[in-house]
């Protein structure tokens, strides 16, 4: 079955996503991404849009749940790399991305996952 | 009006909801739309193709070229002979669905198109059109 690779890099998980998904395969990006936070006890999770050429109420939402559930399984996720006409559809169309933290680029995306995480850990050990 | 190009496309899966969204696209860049208004009919289509698809229980769509005066646009006609909507304003509310998505279908796509007309009634289907002028 078809399937979007999710790629390990230390702590971090990297998704770039170069097709354009039907519904069934955004639901199972999802589905992967959350085992995988936990099988590889991921602390961030990058994914990449910037091949993307259109997104949608569906595949919008998908990243607001897997901020969710990432953030639930104590990961931080960044989407990186919308591309200037599909966040002016966006916001046309009523999806502000509540909840999902994003980036221009990997680079910044990568610099906000670790201020993320390292601002994570103080807040953890300031509590214990 | 003049119609010098008229498709017709399948929506019975959700492949055939991707292969809308590229048939709409390339339409589009034929008619040579900038890239934003590209994305916004495609975007529109995915919207109503999925409703097509998910409430509609699949349909068709129908992709225009049509010329009116100087103008030149793209004309979709979505159509299902699914149970229809009951209430077609509140349908149309921003986050009302009677399904498990954002309520944003309907809305969205009317935001994102020059011009929309939606008929339904229960029992008898649903067919939404949308216009995006070049």
């Amino acid at each position: 079955m078809e399937r979007i690779p999710i790629l390990k890099m230390g702590e971090y998980l990297l998704v770039t996503i170069q097709v354009d998904m039907h519904d069934r395969l955004a639901m199972s990006l999802q589905d992967d991404l959350t085992s995988r936070i936990v099988s590889a006890r991921a602390k961030g999770v990058l994914i990449d849009i910037s091949a993307l050429e259109m997104v949608d109420s569906f595949i919008g939402r998908m990243f607001g749940d897997i901020a969710a559930m990432s953030r639930v399984l104590d990961a931080e996720t960044v989407v990186v790399g919308m591309r200037p006409a599909v966040a002016i559809t966006l916001v046309e169309l009523g999806l502000s991305l509540p909840g999902v933290r994003t980036a221009l680029n990997i680079e910044r995306g990568m610099e906000l996952l670790r201020g993320l995480i390292s601002a994570r850990g103080r807040d953890d050990a300031g509590s214990a | 009006m003049l119609v010098p190009l008229s498709e017709n496309r399948p929506i019975a899966t959700p492949e055939d909801v991707v292969a809308v969204r590229q048939a709409v696209r390339q339409r589009a860049v034929e008619l040579g739309f900038n890239l934003v208004d590209q994305t916004k009919i495609v975007t529109a289509a995915s919207e109503l193709a999925r409703n097509t698809l998910q409430y509609g229980g699949g349909g068709t769509l129908r992709i225009e070229e049509i010329i009116e005066g100087p103008r030149r646009g793209l004309r979709l006609v979505f159509e299902d002979d699914g149970p229809g909507i009951a209430n077609l304003e509140l349908a149309m509310k921003d986050g009302y669905t009677t399904g498990n998505g954002l309520g944003l279908g309907l809305s969205g796509a009317k935001r994102l198109s020059n011009e929309f007309d939606i008929h339904s009634r229960p029992g008898e289907g649903t067919r939404v059109t949308i216009v995006r002028w070049r």
